[in-house]
């Protein structure tokens, strides 16, 4: 059987067995709700503490500190209008280039009297000090950057920017999404530099869609989103999803353990094929910034990106032309605009992201691919001229 | 006979074996990502998450496009509660009604209202847990928004006059919402002749997985909600999130089986849990709380009077039952719906909630009886209060002594 090659693990991995193997017996004879006192019930919180023990040792933070979520998303919004729920409405900060998950919760918190600074990032996506530390002038309450960006894979220096950010006592957040399993990740440093939160999810480091994690620093205050149940110390009500949970456990140890290995691995694929990628005439976008190992977003000179991706997804790779999130709404990627990128660039956008079963023979054949669309699409565009 | 039995079924239920088999392909080979427009694997993760929702809207009669995907029964309280509260509260006021037995999920949000502003009528309900349609009427108000009922009480089992509060509130233009986590696959619900406007599901309670559910959100007429979670613009901008195809295939197949075997399936529960009621009915001093016709056919929660609740639980470690809701019985308050109903602190405490299902057999169930009689006994044989009765003392008279 002809199976495509999958390109796109920024938007989600597949399940790795051994989580599969962990997860099953929940669908089966163990499936007890944590707050049920008798033994099925017991079984289940047992399991759903052994994996907040496996998320934490992961993340380089203390199991009290991992509340669980559905998403990476609802971790996002739980921090934003959590911590907004404690305070006066007042000042707040997030990058320009964050995911939509901070962007809109955070557009949503200046309708309700908030007033929102849209930190800049320079044209390799990188935070912009000068606009940084103006922003701390003001005395934000929130601050939220990504450590890893996951259109173009830029990593931010969240230590730097926490410690900076200690003198306007913000609270500060880090959507480290993109980061986990890819990037060592420890929230011990990052909050001894003042990073008072972290979001992290399952489904990035080939865990199950359904389980996620906002990691939280206990002194601060937050009110929950979800109300009724008093799960998660109170912060994030709802019958535990035991088997997604247990998959995210044992998704992060195993991340945690080829941490030494996958990412050098997949940054030499992912640099053979930038090379083949600059051959053909491509821009990379961000390519002199530290980036994921993984992840290379480029453009092909005047070929429009979802044309592109439409033809390879036809000769079997699947890649992405900007975060699967936001394809909902197609338009030029609003990371790319805040990088000063031109609208008709960002459009010819296209993100290969790569994972653990990733080949070089993968590679060959998707820079051969592309070779061949790219000049059948300009042929064409000289005909239809 | 494995033990202990599991008579805690609205706790939660097991996956149904069929329900896995339809989600392993989505944790093997279909993983990808549903919002993904650009390939194969995301298309397939669609197309299957639009399936599942077909499923689901049709156990409830509703069109595909009403039902929007939540992590579970207590986000979609959440969602339709603050949602409408907050959507309409500028137009048709800030006066909320729910009943005191409903969920936690709905009262812990109704009090983040009143917080926030709101004004909140807790309606209390009658001896039998069902509330009366005239203390609703005599509660509404102009400025009345939201009335949030539940379909089946999680404790107790009866069936509130859903039909009869929609009539209502729809005559007053009051948006009506209702939690339904306890009643699909046990009762009929049929969206197109009830007129409620919002309703939450489960599909842990059904026979699907944990962590997804959704909510009903009525087209015709239109009810709009403000989201409680932004970002990617997913379910059409209501709820955002990346979307757990597994577990959404789940629910969809776990609705689907209960449609197409709920009429059977609720027969055959509803006999064996008249087959228990019947086993126990000799105990003395043994009362049934709720009422019994209005009620779904699975449950059955039983005082037993002068038995101290947590040793009864102790004494009888091969029944998984549950003394209080799942939710709220790590605390060792008396349950607050039971107290509703007019149960005194002792007998709110020294009951159990029987909840049966579809694994549940006849042998599970005469094993459940002979346990009861057997240590029901012996710990009323070790009760002062209950020795007291047998001389014929009237606990109401009695002085008690104060440390």
């Amino acid at each position: 059987m002809f199976l495509p090659a999958y390109l796109d693990h920024n938007a989600t991995t597949p399940l790795d067995p051994a989580v599969r193997k962990a997860m099953l017996p929940w669908f089966g004879k163990r499936f007890g709700n944590p707050s049920s006192r008798h033994e099925y019930g017991r079984a289940a919180r047992v399991a759903v503490d052994a994996a907040r023990q496996q998320v934490a040792v992961a993340v380089g933070a203390h199991p009290t500190e991992i509340i669980f979520v559905s998403s990476g998303s609802e971790a996002n919004n739980l921090f934003l209008k959590g911590v907004a729920a404690c305070h006066r409405p007042g000042f707040l900060a997030v990058s320009a280039i964050e995911h939509p998950s901070v962007l809109r919760p955070a557009e949503q918190l200046a309708k309700q009297g908030w007033s929102l600074h849209k930190v800049a990032v320079d044209a390799n996506g990188v935070v912009d000090a000068a606009d940084f530390a103006e922003t701390l002038l003001d005395m934000p309450q929130m601050i939220s950057i990504m450590l890893a960006n996951n259109e173009t894979g830029v990593i931010q220096e969240i230590e730097t920017l926490a410690s900076a950010a200690k003198t306007a006592n913000a609270c500060f957040h880090t959507d480290a999404v993109q980061a986990l399993g890819r990037l060592p990740l420890g929230f011990r440093a990052l909050n001894a530099a003042g990073v008072c939160a972290m979001t992290v999810s399952g489904h990035k480091v080939y865990g199950p869609q359904g389980a996620a994690a906002l990691v939280v620093d206990k002194r601060m205050g937050l009110q929950p989103l979800i109300a009724g149940g008093g799960q998660e110390r109170e912060l994030r009500s709802g019958t535990e999803n035991v088997a997604a949970i247990v998959g995210f456990g044992m998704a992060c140890e195993l991340a945690a353990q080829r941490l030494n290995e996958t990412p050098q691995r997949l940054q030499a694929l992912r640099d053979h094929l930038e090379a083949g990628l600059l051959a053909l005439g491509a821009t990379i976008f961000a390519q002199a910034a530290k980036r994921l190992p993984n992840t290379s977003f480029f453009a092909l000179p005047e070929i429009d990106g979802e044309t592109l991706v439409g033809k390879l997804d036809r000769a079997g790779f699947a890649v992405a032309s900007g975060s699967a999130c936001s394809s909902v709404h197609p338009g030029p990627s609003h990371v790319l605009l805040a990088m000063q990128v031109a609208p008709e660039m960002a459009l010819g956008a296209v993100r290969v992201s790569l994972g653990m079963a990733n080949t070089q023979d993968q590679i060959e054949r998707f820079l051969a691919a592309l070779q061949e669309i790219s000049v059948s699409l300009k042929r064409m565009s000289a005909v239809t001229i | 006979m494995k033990l202990p039995i599991y008579l805690d079924y609205s706790a939660t239920t097991p996956v149904d074996p069929r329900v896995a088999a339809k989600m392993i392909p989505y944790l093997t080979e279909q993983f990808g990502n549903p919002a993904s427009r650009s390939h194969s694997f995301g298309w397939v993760a669609d197309e299957a998450v639009e399936n599942a929702r077909a499923q689901v809207a049709a156990l409830v009669n509703a069109d595909p496009k009403e039902i929007v995907w939540t992590s579970g029964a207590t986000e979609s309280n959440n969602l339709a509660i603050k949602g409408a509260a907050h959507f309409y509260a500028g137009t048709k006021g800030k006066h909320i009604i729910t009943v005191k037995t409903e969920h936690k999920a709905v009262l812990d949000t109704c009090r983040d209202l009143e917080r926030e502003g709101f004004e909140v009528t807790y309606l209390d309900v009658q001896e039998n847990g069902l509330i009366d349609l005239q203390v609703l009427a005599a509660a509404l108000r102009p400025d009345t928004v939201l009335v949030s009922v539940m379909f089946v009480n999680n404790e107790i089992g009866v069936i509130q006059p859903i039909a009869e509060i929609g009539e209502l509130c729809r005559s007053k233009g009051i948006i009506f919402h209702v939690d339904a986590a306890q009643a699909t696959g046990k009762v009929d619900i049929d969206l197109v002749a009830l007129k409620v406007d919002l309703m939450s599901f489960s599909a842990h309670k059904t026979y699907g997985p944990k962590g997804i559910g959704a909510l009903y959100v009525r087209r015709k007429p239109r009810v709009r909600l403000e989201a409680q979670m932004h970002g990617g613009g997913h379910e059409r901008g209501f709820r955002s999130g990346t979307l757990a195809t597994h577990q959404i295939v789940g629910m969809g197949e776990a609705y689907a089986i209960a449609k197409a075997e709920m009429a059977e399936e609720n027969q055959r529960i509803g006999a064996l849990r008249d087959r228990l009621l019947q086993g126990i009915q000799d105990l003395p001093a043994t009362y049934v709380n709720g009422d019994l016709d209005h009620r779904v056919p699975h449950n059955l929660n039983i005082s037993f009077a002068y038995v101290e609740g947590e040793s009864m639980m102790m004494a009888l470690p091969d029944l998984a039952v549950s003394s209080g809701s799942a939710c709220t019985s790590a605390s060792l308050e008396p349950s607050y719906v039971l107290r509703a109903l007019g149960r005194n602190d002792e007998l709110a405490h020294s009951s159990i909630r029987f909840t049966l299902g579809r694994f549940t057999t006849e042998e599970e169930i005469d094993y459940a009886i002979a346990q009861l009689h057997q240590k029901i006994g012996k710990l009323r044989e070790m009760s002062p209060l209950w020795e007291m009765v047998q001389e014929g003392v009237d606990l109401n008279t009695v002085q008690w002594a104060a440390h």
